[in-house]
């Protein structure tokens, strides 16, 4: 059982894709009772989120379910995080000042700078606005991360996010977006991708597929 | 460099997916589950839904129908027509829809797109635009002062200022309840409106170039797309792939919006993205 952890976000469209391609999610609400029992108890962990980092942060604190992370993440339980669920794995957010991550990578995330068009000739994408909505290119950093199996570099996946994670040692793919970022990151049994997998057509089922795999 | 999108569009009317010239004449063009999973397949990198139904029993389906092509899609999913308040856009989500678009509901309660992006984030509202070009005799009623307006001063310049005078710039006015109801409303004044409402995208249908295959209105694309700092969708006119690589490169759109050419397999999606990556126009291949 994949456990898919639901902070308030929405997780329906992950659901469906691991369900698509043949695994069964257990959706944990951080507020459940026995979600610390159900945590343990799943093979795997996948942490979806849009949103707010302050918000994801403080409901992963005062659920108690942040230390239960933390130790099955310590335990070696295979642990994926889709957007805001890469953020939070940093030390902390610009979005919300004094708001402590999960710590597991270095440095605060912080918010993308839109890059203004000089000559509106090719039209708005010719600069970057915030969000970064949309299908931007992956850089492999790392081509042997079992995560992007089967990824050609170059390849598009599908974003919307105002905010990014530094590039890390633990960074194994990035995606230039006004300037670099961490798009897929690894650090042993944990992994995290900015992108969106369950809405980057094929390739981001590849991914998914990839993970559930390992 | 963020790709420009391909967007096919499904018109969907009591469960089926049609097609219209000038939004009359409906043909059947299939089942939108089918597809919706065959688009998915080619590469498509979005998928508009709109309902089109003329009955509240063909309305109901509509549900029904997001759910069914929301299952078997992973790309993202905007579902649009009829949508008049936050509980129809949060039934549309929760049914697997990703953005909701609304058009004539935005124009008599512009509030609305205000409430859609506080609740469901920007990311999440289009806005959807149906402009026709106004006639030059009708068309300076709105924005006083910037169209052709005052003769020449009589200074030394006179005769330059003269010829430029004479250009009419062209506009366009926003027309609702499928293009049957005029607003008064100009469409480039309206677009900068909803974006600063909140709206994430803008999905900007000309009226004139609707069903026909004749080309985008380039024109009216550019006027918006350089007024709003937010996604431009263009949509009306698409026939050939040439009409594609003009409305991105002439229009400055970000994404272009096509049914029928899809449909009826004129041209595959990946054929249209070879096409347009050999142009130099950035897609997803």
């Amino acid at each position: 059982m994949i456990a898919l952890v639901d902070y308030g976000g929405n997780v329906g469209s992950v659901r469906k894709a691991i369900e698509y391609l043949g695994a069964a999610a257990d959706v944990i609400r951080v507020q459940a009772a026995d979600a610390a029992a159900r945590l343990r108890r799943a093979e795997k962990i996948i942490l979806p989120g849009q949103g707010h980092f302050g918000v994801m942060a403080h409901a992963l604190a005062e659920s108690g379910l942040k230390a239960d992370l933390s130790d099955q993440l310590a335990a070696g339980t295979p642990f994926f995080g889709i957007c805001l669920g890469l953020q939070v794995l940093y030390e902390g957010s610009d979005e919300a000042p004094g708001v402590a991550g999960l710590g597991l990578l270095r440095g605060p995330v912080k918010r993308l700078q839109p890059v203004p068009a000089p000559q509106r000739v090719w039209g708005p994408a010719s600069g970057t606005k915030v969000p970064h909505v949309g299908w931007s290119q992956l850089e492999i950093r790392k081509p042997a991360s079992r995560l992007l199996r089967g990824i050609p570099d170059g390849s598009f996946f599908y974003y919307c996010h105002s905010y990014y994670g530094p590039v890390t040692a633990e960074t194994c793919a990035i995606t230039e977006y006004g300037s670099p970022f961490a798009a897929a990151v690894e650090r042993g049994h944990v992994w995290a991708v900015q992108f969106h997998p369950e809405k980057s057509g094929q390739a981001g089922l590849q991914v998914l597929m990839n993970f559930l795999n390992l | 460099m963020l790709a420009k999108r391909i967007i096919p569009c499904l018109d969907c009317r009591d469960g089926r997916v049609v097609k219209g010239v000038r939004f009359v004449e409906l043909r059947d063009a299939g089942d939108p589950g089918e597809l919706a999973e065959a688009y998915n397949r080619e590469g498509a990198d979005e998928l508009v839904m709109l309902d089109i139904s003329a009955s509240r029993e063909g309305r109901a389906t509509l549900l029904d129908t997001v759910q069914r092509v929301a299952r078997r899609l992973f790309i993202p999913l905007t579902v649009g027509g009829g949508l008049r308040t936050i509980d129809d856009a949060e039934r549309l989500l929760g049914v697997g829809a990703d953005k909701v678009a609304v058009n004539t509901a935005a124009v008599e309660k512009p509030e609305l797109v205000r409430e859609l992006a506080a609740r469901f984030g920007s990311q999440a509202v289009v806005v959807a635009i149906d402009a026709r070009r106004a006639s030059p005799l009708e068309a300076p009623n709105w924005n006083l002062g910037s169209f052709e307006s005052t003769p020449p001063l009589p200074s030394s310049r006179g005769r330059a200022e003269g010829v430029t005078a004479k250009v009419k710039q062209p506009s366009w006015e926003v027309v609702t309840y499928g293009g049957t109801r005029r607003t008064g409303l100009d469409a480039v004044d309206w677009a900068r409106r909803v974006e600063s409402l909140g709206a994430g995208e803008i999905l900007l249908t000309s009226m004139d170039a609707d069903g026909t295959q004749q080309g985008f209105d380039c024109e009216l694309t550019r006027a918006v797309s350089t007024a709003v700092r937010i996604p431009v969708i263009a949509s009306g006119g698409a026939g050939t792939p040439e009409h594609f690589a003009q409305v991105f490169l002439e229009g400055a759109a970000d994404a272009a919006l096509a049914a029928s050419v899809f449909h009826f397999d004129q041209y595959s999606i990946r054929r249209l993205k070879e096409f347009l990556r050999r142009r130099g126009i950035s897609v997803r291949l």
